[in-house]
């Protein structure tokens, strides 16, 4: 660092600061926004009345094409004894627990993407390839994922999943709420096959209403609480049940959007670059001062 | 100053019992990778969809980001602080933050699934993802501190360019290249200095950033709003002790003697950052009432003990004694400390905190993570030696002492 005289110093440091500025207004644009659209749609599932038979997973791997076992297979109830969780090769998976009301018919809980309302996935992924759609749906896209696995991080409900044994090009697998199905008018696979209907496909606000007067009507049959009407902020898919859904494994993420304080801190050390722009003239003018201390030593 | 020193090449013997077996660390965490890359990550990890980050990230990137904090902390010290008092010890702690951050890109590489979109995050933007702020930060920071290492390059080959045979008309062309790229950085080098310390409190505070999202998989002992603070406390806490234990190392493997006078002034300022680091982190915790934590015994409670008490506490008294100061042995503990507790809270924060809600067990590295690991380290050190073998890095006494001048040629500067 020799010869910089004051101009040389100003010019350089204000081109610094227009490209930065520059640059300040490109990303205000980008970046995915929550697309909260009133009618976006929603599944109630009614643990209830689901029985278990694990339709849902078999038509689920159809409707994605992953290999699976012939449908009767599915009868098999032996899996229950453990607690599974979806996997790269089942997006949704159903586990039974005791119901409290009568032992002899016990609790099935179908788990799968919740398709949050404000998805921590959506807010944390390093280059957006997870986003969340009109319709409701929290889609992820191949071509823009580099296998950070960060949306796992992120995920309350710990939901995404990984191909850990690929080496080229794995893929994070999840439900995708059937974007391609519901985008041609057709159901999503799990809801049209379920036999019992304990899953109801409807626009959200809709299904809020149907589990409120359920509730109201058989008050012994629920419990007072939609899980997923507020949990994380709100989320696509809701729940109903006879037993407080901790014992359900359920869960407890809040009722506040994950991304809040984290997207808040982010947008505050960021805000329009004034910060950083602040502290590179702040050091600027630390530098030259001290140096001219030092030259009239 | 009393006695002139300059950086040169240091003349010594590359193979040493010492280089052999850092060799052999390396090339087996290379083994380890092969694997990596031809079976998938799953085939060399202990990871799965409920612990998807491990020491890769944990220790590589978040603690290897927090431990080349001595580049921009001695970069802040010496060149925007102009405390001239510091300058030998500038350029290798540059180095070391040059490599550091190096290998946080590889590590970072390694650790994604898919290693070739690495570039993704320049053209497909969140502005909403901590990480996506990281990453651009430290794509970034890396280029800032290539370049100004670029001067310890020119420095080197001016004058020298000696290309044999065909190319020797070659020489010339180089030489005055070099020339003009030397004599353009020296001029505008200020303004990347003040963007590598810019940059590095952007990054080291972000990194705090990312694990907020978890919420609550994150345990409340860590868990905090001020995480970001936290980070670029401790990062700039470790900075000085880290180049301090460089400095002490490198000096004994090279049977040079340490410049104790300038790492006991820098050791002088360590122990007021890590107040105030403590400082955030206990207020932190009584504001929060997270201290009820404390009360029961589990692995949560024992690893932030061991954390503040011996990689803060211990360190920050040891710091604050005259003798401590004064004796390269201490110096080197107290350094040592700090740096342990540094890497003990990005392993806390990334990996110990981090609780997923279906874990099917605890996670624990597996014997390639380790080895990935160690062999990255192993790498780092050996690549710090061959360049200072044959750059001017490290100060040495200067027996053909030109005052102020830094080629012949410049007779134009005084």
């Amino acid at each position: 660092m020799k010869k910089q005289n004051r101009r040389d110093f100003l010019k350089s440091a204000s081109l610094l600061t227009v490209g930065v500025a520059g640059l300040s207004t490109k990303t205000a644009k980008a970046g995915p926004k929550n697309v909260l659209s009133e009618d976006r749609m929603g599944v109630l599932v009614d643990t209830t009345v689901c029985i278990g038979c694990r339709n849902c997973e078999w038509a689920c791997k159809i409707a994605h094409g992953l290999p699976t076992e012939p449908q009767d297979t599915y009868q098999d109830r032996s899996v229950f004894k453990e607690m599974r969780r979806p996997t790269v090769k089942a997006l949704t998976v159903v586990n039974e627990y005791p119901n409290p009301l009568n032992s002899e018919i016990p609790t099935d809980v179908k788990i799968q993407c919740m398709h949050c309302d404000h998805p921590a996935c959506v807010s944390a992924c390093i280059v957006g390839a997870m986003s969340k759609q009109e319709n409701g749906s929290v889609i992820w896209d191949t071509n823009k994922c580099i296998g950070c696995r960060y949306c796992m991080v992120a995920c309350p409900f710990q939901i995404p999943a990984f191909e850990y044994n690929k080496a080229i090009n794995p893929k994070i697998m999840k439900c995708d709420f059937c974007f391609e199905r519901t985008k041609e008018g057709k159901l999503p696979a799990c809801v049209e096959i379920c036999p019992v209907e304990a899953i109801t496909y409807g626009p959200r606000s809709e299904l809020i209403k149907v589990a409120r007067e359920k509730i109201k009507r058989f008050p012994d049959k629920y419990i007072d609480h939609i899980y997923g009407e507020y949990e994380a902020g709100g989320t696509s898919w809701l729940y109903l049940a006879n037993q407080d859904f901790s014992k359900l494994k359920f869960p407890k993420p809040g009722d506040k959007p994950m991304p809040g304080t984290s997207e808040s801190i982010q947008h505050g050390i960021f805000a329009y670059f004034v910060p950083p722009v602040s502290l590179y003239a702040l050091l600027g003018g630390i530098m030259w001062i001290t140096k001219n201390r030092k030259e009239s030593e | 100053m009393e006695l002139i020193t300059k950086p040169a090449p240091i003349k010594k013997k590359f193979f040493t019992p010492g280089v052999i077996i850092l060799l052999l660390l390396a090339l087996n965490g290379i083994a380890f990778l092969l694997v990596r890359f031809f079976f998938g990550i799953g085939s060399v990890t202990h990871l799965n969809n409920q612990y998807p980050w491990g020491i890769w990230i944990g220790v590589d990137v978040a603690a290897g980001v927090a431990l080349a904090a001595g580049g921009f902390t001695t970069a802040a010290l010496g060149h925007v602080m102009h405390k001239e008092h510091y300058h030998d010890i500038v350029r290798p702690a540059l180095l070391t933050a040059m490599l550091g951050y190096t290998f946080v890109a590889i590590g970072v590489s390694i650790d994604i699934g898919r290693w070739y979109y690495i570039w993704h995050p320049l053209i497909y933007w969140n502005g909403n993802s901590a990480l996506f702020e990281v990453g651009i930060c430290v794509m970034m920071y890396l280029t800032t501190l290539y370049i100004e290492f670029l001067p310890v390059v020119t420095e080197r080959f001016i004058g020298r360019v000696n290309l044999k045979g065909i190319f020797s008309f070659l020489n010339k062309p180089i030489d005055k290249f070099l020339r003009v790229l030397d004599n353009t950085l020296s001029k505008v080098m200020f303004l990347f200095i003040i963007l590598g310390v810019v940059l590095s409190t952007l990054h080291q505070s972000s990194l705090g950033t990312l694990m907020i999202i978890a919420g609550p998989k994150m345990h409340p002992l860590w868990q905090t709003p001020i995480l970001p603070l936290l980070f670029l406390l401790s990062a700039i806490s470790v900075g000085f002790p880290m180049v301090i234990f460089e400095a002490l190392i490198a000096s004994r493997s090279f049977g040079l003697k340490p410049e104790i006078s300038i790492l006991s002034d820098l050791g002088r300022m360590v122990a007021p950052i890590l107040g105030v680091y403590l400082a955030f982190k206990i207020g932190d915790m009584v504001i929060r009432g997270t201290f009820v934590y404390l009360t029961e015994f589990n692995v949560y409670s024992v690893m932030f003990v061991i954390e503040i008490l011996f990689g803060v506490i211990v360190p920050l008294r040891m710091f604050l004694s005259r003798a401590v100061l004064k004796s390269p042995l201490l110096l080197f503990i107290a350094s040592s400390l700090v740096i342990f507790g540094v890497l003990l809270n990005r392993i806390n924060n990334f990996i110990v905190a981090y609780r997923p809600p279906y874990s099917y067990g605890p996670y624990f590295p597996s014997i390639g993570e380790i080895s990935v690991t160690v062999g990255f380290i192993a790498m780092l050190v050996l690549l710090y030696r061959i360049i200072v073998m044959n750059f001017p890095v490290i100060s040495q006494p200067d027996k053909n002492y030109f005052p102020k001048t830094k080629f012949a040629i410049r007779g134009s500067e005084k």
